[in-house]
């Protein structure tokens, strides 16, 4: 793990995704891709192999017609603190290729560390991790839509949402520029965030009491940042992998499919 | 860093700021470049409507500029319609063949022979070509015809203006949406989202009425289920109760409306009036009978639609693409007017065209005055149908009736009518018998394919144009859609494209185009604005107010007009319009459906967007189609199978979604499928719904009507 280097506060970036706003229109995900240089195929629909690194899930209540229901979920890396930045994928990666920053809390994935054991894909509870189970091809002429702000990746390695780390990169060095050492609350926001036509993603620090992110969720620090604000919560909370994207839903049946459990599980558990 | 990798190039970072024309909304975008290359497009803060954000087609627009469909210089078919086979040929020759061919035809005295489809007929592009018809003597200018041309015909009836609908959504607080997807592309896509945003915050109540669990209707505080194609019907009907219980604003209806009580015509007959037809055809019980939808929930809705501040009832299906029956658009325009909230705030407004494009009147010859003075050849504004404008979706049956095609050379811009036509089948054998077709297409597409000569315009991101009036919107905006890159191939702007055509044809026709090139004729058109539109880009009024009611209407009586004689021969009630096929043979019916994540127009969805389709609606090269769990259980079908689904119009193989968010006895497919494997990221997946559902033609308008078609669904 990454100790903080700088004399600034330490900074919780996070997420907290209203899914009442959320339409799923899909915004999100091309925004994403667009910014990311994630790569296509030209099949898509096997989506174990289709990189995402913003999914848009769509959940259902179950009830046949006409009480049916469904809500829409975006799902990005939930850049998880675990207890003090061991989080679930950071933890058993052999070659550092993935850490978690007490800077910025942010996981990061560095490619040329990569080298495609995938220990991280399999200990992920959330399937954001991607494999590239092939070198990217761009169409002729299509390498030119490109950002040189974030690496191509290649085949045999794994990647994932980064939380457009390369715009906090790009919003400190111009802040440092301009002699200072903090940024703005809209100065660093994801693209996804910046996207959403519904305005459902919020971003900033969970830290900072300022931020509409804390004043949204109220994170408990004392107890691995757990929600405090009525119809806010995180996936799968009882793992404890203390994810820094948080939910907002004013139904239960949303809520309760964030902490899904197989039938009968738990029950077992407390026979113990 | 690795050599079989791209490395993308760093340089110096700026932004254009553009209007998007990929969808049907035209979002305000922002595009990030480094140096000459565009990377990154984001929605462009303070656009008028879109304000920031944009839809996710037009997010991913860098994919057709720098894609592999954009068509790279002039082509000419050297191969069968159709087949793909092309040659190269420079602007001049490909301008002198059409100019020669035009001439013969004109000298021939044949210029209605001419025709041009458009997406649009707002701005200076379509102007200019409604110009060279006009000149060289031709009146068959075609519009593909969406929800706001039903719109406009039910102002021109309701209110007597020429005019196009705003929807005061912002300020709504109850909104009644039957049918529209307003999360699914109806209106301005991204202004929707907005306008949504708002209605959360103040409490509004939304309402969505549509037969299957759309992303509108699941966002929406309630959703009625109901039997597809009836909502026009659920309009009377809770009018119906509006007005037994006295809950209408009398003050707009007494004294601003006309044909609400009955009255005695000229010929000395009396008439029933709206209210009488209403209460005599549309109970509730009656309207539940064909609705399915239940009584007390009528009752229930017509008696908080009325009682709400700003209620708002919306028309026109899923994203809008078919015009739909002019009753079903009276009807809830009706029910708008009850609630006295037209050109009111939170309410339906006719907003005037837009008329900044005034070009001096062309000087016309002989020949372009005796073809212009034959009947369309749609049969718009002739007398069978004298309120259309154009009557694209009757052209197919036309030409295929005909020995020989009444069009003779066809121009076609921004339009893909060999994809979004209904009966593709049917519009391909009709543009297959069309002897000349110029295609204006910056990529190859359907339409172009069936082309003999492709001219290509430059992309969406390398050319100027104007972009008026933004669907729905309720205040005045001219956007500037502006080249963020130069163009990147041997492509000129299709303005310009027609300038030089109409200089190689000489005479009267070269006389009429007195500008230099298309920039100019822009400049020029704009003037004063011209500046503005540059600097900002865009021109918005968002002071404009409707005209109040008392000088709002033009009607003969000055009145808001609940009846119209132009119906007056239906004057049992609104019927449905029917759908095509027998009830025995296909116990089904099947309805397109839309979504964000797929085009449904003119434009292909790009790589990054089809990336986001669900595996259960395309998976591999197979499209699904989603039934309700009963339904499907009873033909014998259960999750994922190969299904049969045939229609009056064909048979196609699919795979079998089981809902519970969709009303039983209903199939519904997706909209945006199914187009020619011109690339593979997109083409030849799934199949092209317009291929299975035929055009019904509205009494009235002559439009097209069909919501859906009769279909049966067997186990494959």
């Amino acid at each position: 793990m990454k100790q903080s280097q700088g004399h600034n506060r330490p900074k919780k970036y996070g997420m907290v995704i209203d899914l009442d706003k959320c339409t799923g229109c899909g915004s999100c995900m091309v925004a994403c891709m667009a910014e990311n240089n994630v790569p296509f195929k030209k099949d898509e629909t096997n989506k174990r192999d289709s990189i995402t690194w913003m999914k848009v899930y769509k959940l259902t209540n179950g009830k046949p017609f006409p009480e049916n229901d469904v809500c829409y979920l975006p799902r990005p890396c939930m850049h998880c603190e675990g207890h003090h930045g061991h989080s679930p994928c950071v933890s058993v990666c052999p070659a550092t290729a993935t850490d978690y920053s007490t800077d910025t809390g942010i996981v990061s994935q560095i490619y040329t560390r990569c080298f495609g054991c995938r220990y991280c894909m399999a200990a992920c509870p959330y399937h954001a991790r991607y494999f590239n189970w092939w070198d990217p091809v761009w169409p002729a002429g299509m390498e030119q839509m490109l950002s040189p702000d974030v690496s191509v990746r290649m085949r045999g390695i794994v990647e994932k949402c980064s939380f457009c780390f390369h715009r906090y990169q790009r919003a400190m060095d111009k802040a440092h520029l301009e002699g200072r050492h903090e940024l703005a609350e809209d100065e660093y926001q994801t693209s996804c965030t910046q996207a959403c036509p519904s305005g459902a993603i919020t971003f900033g620090d969970l830290n900072n009491p300022e931020h509409k992110v804390h004043q949204m969720v109220k994170p408990d620090n004392a107890h691995g940042g757990r929600p405090q604000a009525p119809n806010a919560f995180r996936l799968l909370e009882r793992l404890g992998t203390n994810p820094k994207v948080y939910y907002l839903s004013t139904r239960e049946w949303v809520r309760k499919a964030g902490d899904n459990s197989i039938k009968g599980e738990g029950k077992a558990h407390a026979k113990h | 860093m690795w050599p079989w990798t791209p490395v993308p190039k760093n340089g110096e970072a700026n932004v254009v700021n553009s209007v998007s024309t990929l969808c049907g909304g035209c979002c305000g975008i922002s595009v990030r470049k480094i140096d000459n290359r565009a990377v990154k497009i984001e929605g462009m803060p303070g656009y008028p409507g879109s304000d920031g954000k944009a839809c996710p087609l037009c997010l991913s627009g860098l994919q057709k500029l720098y894609g592999p469909t954009a068509v790279s210089s002039p082509l000419k078919r050297v191969g069968e319609r159709g087949q793909g086979k092309w040659k190269k040929i420079s602007w001049d020759a490909a301008i002198a063949e059409i100019a020669e061919k035009l001439g013969r035809m004109r000298e021939d005295g044949r210029p209605q022979g001419l025709a041009c489809i458009m997406d649009r007929e707002c701005g200076t592009v379509p102007a200019l070509f409604q110009r060279f018809l006009q000149v060289y003597g031709s009146p068959n200018f075609m519009k593909t015809a969406s929800v706001d041309d039903a719109y406009e015909l039910t102002l021109k009836l309701m209110h007597g203006v020429a005019a196009r609908p705003g929807f005061d959504l912002e300020s709504a607080d109850y909104v009644l949406s039957l049918g529209s997807g307003i999360l699914d592309g109806w209106g301005s896509t991204v202004r929707m989202f907005r306008a949504r945003a708002r209605w959360q915050e103040n409490n509004a109540k939304v309402v969505q009425v549509e037969p299957r669990l759309s992303n509108s209707a699941a966002k929406a505080d309630q959703w009625i289920p109901i039997e597809a194609g009836t909502e026009g019907v659920l309009a009377l009907g809770i009018a119906h109760v509006i007005i037994k219980e006295g809950l209408y604003n009398k003050a707009f209806v007494d004294e601003f409306g006309v044909g609400f009580e009955d009255w005695v015509g000229k010929d000395g007959k009396k008439h029933d009036g709206f209210k009488t037809i209403v209460l005599k055809h549309y109970s509730p019980s009656t309207v539940a009978g064909i609705t399915r939808v239940d009584p007390d929930i009528i009752t229930e809705t017509a008696k908080a639609f009325a009682a709400a501040s700003y209620p708002l009832a919306l028309c026109g299906r899923g994203e809008g693409r078919t015009p739909g029956a002019l009753h079903d658009f009276m009807a809830v325009h009706a029910l708008n007017a009850l609630v006295g909230n037209v050109n009111e705030k939170g309410g339906v407004w006719a907003v005037p065209l837009p008329d900044y494009v005034q070009w001096p009147e062309a000087k016309l010859d002989m020949a372009a005055e005796r073809g212009l003075a034959t009947d369309r050849v749609d049969g718009a504004g002739t007398e069978r149908y004298p309120l259309a404008k154009s009557l694209l979706t009757r052209l197919p049956e036309i030409i295929n009736a005909a020995e020989e095609s009444p069009v003779e050379a066809l121009f076609v811009s921004g339009a893909n009518p060999c994809y979004t036509l209904p009966d593709t089948a049917v519009a391909k054998a009709a543009f297959s018998k069309i002897p000349f077709i110029v295609s204006f297409a910056s990529h190859m597409d359907e339409t172009a394919m069936m082309a003999d000569l492709v001219l290509p315009d430059h992309g969406h991101l390398e050319r100027y144009e104007d972009i008026p009036a933004p669907s729905g919107m309720n205040t005045p905006v001219i956007g500037l859609c502006r080249p963020v890159v130069a163009p990147q191939r041997n492509t000129r702007h299709v303005g310009d494209a027609v300038l030089m055509i109409a200089k190689a044809m000489g005479g009267l026709v070269a006389e009429a185009f007195s500008w230099e090139s298309y920039q100019d004729c822009l400049e020029k058109t704009l003037g004063d604005n011209w500046e503005p539109l540059l600097d900002a880009g865009f021109i918005h009024n968002p002071k404009f107010t409707p005209d109040a009611w008392a000088k709002a209407f033009q009607t003969p009586s000055g009145k808001f007009a609940f009846m119209s004689d132009a119906c007056s021969y239906e004057a049992e009630g609104a019927p449905i319009a029917e759908i095509e096929g027998k009830a025995d043979a296909y116990p089904l019916t099947l309805i397109p459906y839309d979504s964000l994540r797929l085009a449904g127009g003119p434009v292909t969805t790009t790589p990054f967007v089809i990336k986001t389709v669900e595996d259960n609606v395309l998976k591999g090269k197979d499209i699904f189609v989603e039934v309700n769990r009963k339904t499907g259980g009873k033909c014998g079908l259960a999750e994922g199978v190969y299904a049969h689904l045939s229609t009056p119009k064909g048979t196609v193989k699919v795979r079998v979604h089981m809902s519970d968010g969709i009303v039983p006895g209903v199939v519904a497919m997706p909209r945006g499928l199914g187009h020619a494997e011109i690339e593979s990221y997109v083409g030849g997946k799934g199949i092209n719904v317009n291929e299975l559902i035929g055009p019904v033609e509205d009494p009235v308008s002559g439009m097209d009507a069909a919501w859906g078609i009769r279909a049966n669904l067997t186990i494959a």
